[in-house]
């Protein structure tokens, strides 16, 4: 286990990162804690995605000098994924900030439980 | 090539496309415009199932130019094309059962903003019945998620704009699983076609190679998509989502938003995982014990329900939960059961929640039980269709919820281990549902004098009225010709391997 720890430590990161930003959208009551804590989760998501995707010593898949051997060139297609991915989270990090500012703008918390206290309350 | 392989395409970009045009129409001209688009893709998805059928075997669509293990594709089965067709009538029932209501919850310059709303959520669930790709598959997943927040915000208040956001949090962690489980396998099998993954994850366990990862990889894709479609422990978003939206997105969430991503977790159990590695894994008897449950306390915090809207959603919690216990048998049977129950599902919860709208329109919009009381009387078209989808939820014989029951209990006597407990969950699940639908059922039916509500007939609601009796008429249809739906399922899942 340790050595392989030591040896893949960007997967490990990635896999650390992916588990406080898990952790803060699930259990931060306050809003913008929890679009920050997808946000790191999400980012994790790529940094691991685009660490499987480089190989040592390889270069970027643009054909120069006429080589066209798959060995001189890394794989383009988890970079391909990783913008995929980072236009879907902005998208959606978009949404739930526009919901945070119509929830803050109705009740004047960011605090999640408070403004479900207030809803019960108010028996809607 | 003939022309009826382009369907699956046609109906995934004509749906995506009605989306931005309704942006830019008025209200009653997006509503034609997306009605017409729902029917166009139905009849479609109804030519392709009848080609498939007489054909015999399924078909894969090139994406592009670039052959299988790049390029994008999409395949269609007669599992994928019936889903289609019936994903189109649900969709088109619902929506035009609740439009009256949308109309007086909404201001009338969002009208065609649902529409908007309406036609993305029909091409991503499309896409995801139809695709073969796993990144596409996880792309729209997403857009899925972000129309079913549309949906439930539209009927702007403070209780939805919550259940928007606790809908989204619940929703953004399972995609991000999906999204990890999703590069965890590519990184192992190095393909995203769903057809090249299944061969090297074969060849992997065969070698013995990357067993942890791929267990990893099972569990993150089911845990997330379990997450999505609001399997027991993970449904406290559920109740708010649907019991305050407006009742059409009501009807499409319960009964289509969450059939989609089971949907796509029975294609990722066969068609990416191979179903014997996945009965194999552990996660496999997680799902069933957790299906279990949901059965179970599902419908008892329905029983402990005031509130009639909050009392169906809730209800889906149990009928998920036997969903994912019919996957969990690890069997053909159980599966069949399972995707049987997935129609069955669908067409009675968007009759409930369609019916329940009339109920308590003629009750001073009052949603508890106590002003429903003879409410079957008031709204005689809305009384009865209640009170068939109680039945059919319950399981009486000639509705659609008697035959899945059935096939539930028919493919866990097959099963040596599972029979009992599946057996006996059943039976007290079974009483359960019949404790809190025949409940309402007699509540709305007990006459009172002199009650001060309105009378509503069928004339003046007909539009209300005929998709009531095209739901009942669809559910009885279920319930009478299963032996032929349940023959097409198994046709459909042996085209899946």
């Amino acid at each position: 286990m340790g050595p392989y720890l030591t040896a893949n430590y960007a997967e490990a990161t990635a896999m650390i990162m992916f588990t406080i930003g898990f952790a803060n959208l699930l259990l931060q009551k306050n809003l913008i804690k929890k679009i920050i804590g997808l946000n790191i989760m999400d980012s994790s998501v790529y940094l691991f995605l685009a660490l499987k995707g480089y190989i040592t010593g390889r270069t970027v898949p643009i054909v120069v000098d006429g080589v066209t051997s798959t060995e001189a060139y890394i794989n383009p297609i988890p970079a391909g994924l990783v913008l995929t991915g980072i236009v879907v989270s902005v998208s959606v990090s978009a949404l739930m900030l526009s919901l945070t500012i119509r929830l803050y703008r109705r009740y004047q918390t960011l605090n999640l439980d408070e403004i479900s206290m207030r809803l019960k309350k108010e028996g809607l | 090539m003939e022309m009826v392989r382009n369907i699956p395409f046609f109906s995934i970009m004509l749906a995506m496309f009605s989306g931005p045009v309704c942006s830019v129409l008025p209200g009653k001209v997006a509503r034609k415009v997306n009605a017409a688009v729902i029917t166009v893709v139905m009849i479609m998805s109804a030519v392709l199932l009848r080609y498939l059928v007489i054909n015999g075997e399924s078909f894969v669509y090139m994406m592009g130019h670039f052959p299988a293990p790049w390029g994008n594709e999409i395949r269609a089965g007669v599992l994928e094309a019936g889903m289609a067709m019936f994903f189109c009538i649900i969709m088109l029932l619902s929506v035009s059962g609740g439009i009256k209501k949308l109309y007086d919850e909404v201001v009338e310059s969002k009208h065609n903003l649902y529409y908007v709303l309406v036609g993305l959520m029909l091409s991503s669930l499309l896409a995801l019945v139809y695709t073969n790709d796993l990144f596409t598959a996880y792309v729209f997943v997403e857009i899925n998620t972000i129309s079913a927040c549309g949906l439930i915000m539209i009927r702007e208040n403070g209780r939805t704009i919550e259940a928007a956001v606790r809908y989204m949090i619940m929703s953004l962690i399972g995609s991000a699983m999906i999204l990890l489980g999703i590069c965890v396998l590519y990184d192992i099998t190095g393909h995203l076609l769903m057809s090249n993954i299944k061969e090297s994850v074969e060849v992997l366990v065969s070698g013995g190679r990357y067993p942890e990862p791929l267990l990893c990889v099972v569990a993150l894709m089911s845990v997330g998509l379990a997450i999505k479609c609001a399997l027991f422990p993970f449904h406290a978003w559920l109740p708010d989502a649907y019991g305050y939206s407006t009742v059409s997105s009501a009807a499409i969430l319960s009964s289509l938003v969450s059939k989609g991503y089971i949907f796509l977790l029975i294609k990722i159990i066969y068609r990416v995982i191979g179903f014997d590695i996945y009965r194999n894994s552990g996660v496999i008897d997680v799902l069933f014990i957790f299906g279990l449950a949901g059965m179970i306390f599902g419908s008892v915090s329905a029983i402990r329900e005031n509130d009639i809207r909050r009392m169906i959603a809730y209800s889906s919690v149990a009928q998920i939960g036997y969903i994912f216990m019919g996957i969990g048998m690890g069997t053909q049977f159980g599966m069949v059961a399972a995707i049987f129950h997935m129609l069955s599902h669908a067409s009675t919860k968007s009759l409930l929640f369609i019916s329940a709208i009339g109920l308590t329109d003629v009750s001073d919009g009052s949603r508890k039980f106590g002003p429903l009381t003879g409410s079957g009387y008031r709204n005689r078209i809305a009384g009865i269709a209640f009170a068939v989808g109680a039945l059919s939820m319950v399981g009486v014989p000639l509705f659609s919820g008697f035959i899945s029951k059935l096939l539930f209990a028919e493919a866990a006597v097959n099963l040596t281990g599972r029979m009992l407990p599946v057996l006996i969950v059943l039976g007290i699940s079974t009483i359960l549902n019949a404790i809190y639908f025949m409940k309402t059922v007699i509540r709305i039916y007990t006459p009172v004098d002199d009650s001060p509500y309105p009378h509503v007939h069928m004339r003046q609601v007909p539009l209300y009225a005929a998709v009531l009796v095209v739901f009942v008429i669809l559910n009885v249809t279920l319930g009478v010709m299963s032996d032929f739906i349940t023959g097409l399922i198994s046709t459909g899942l042996e085209m899946f391997s």
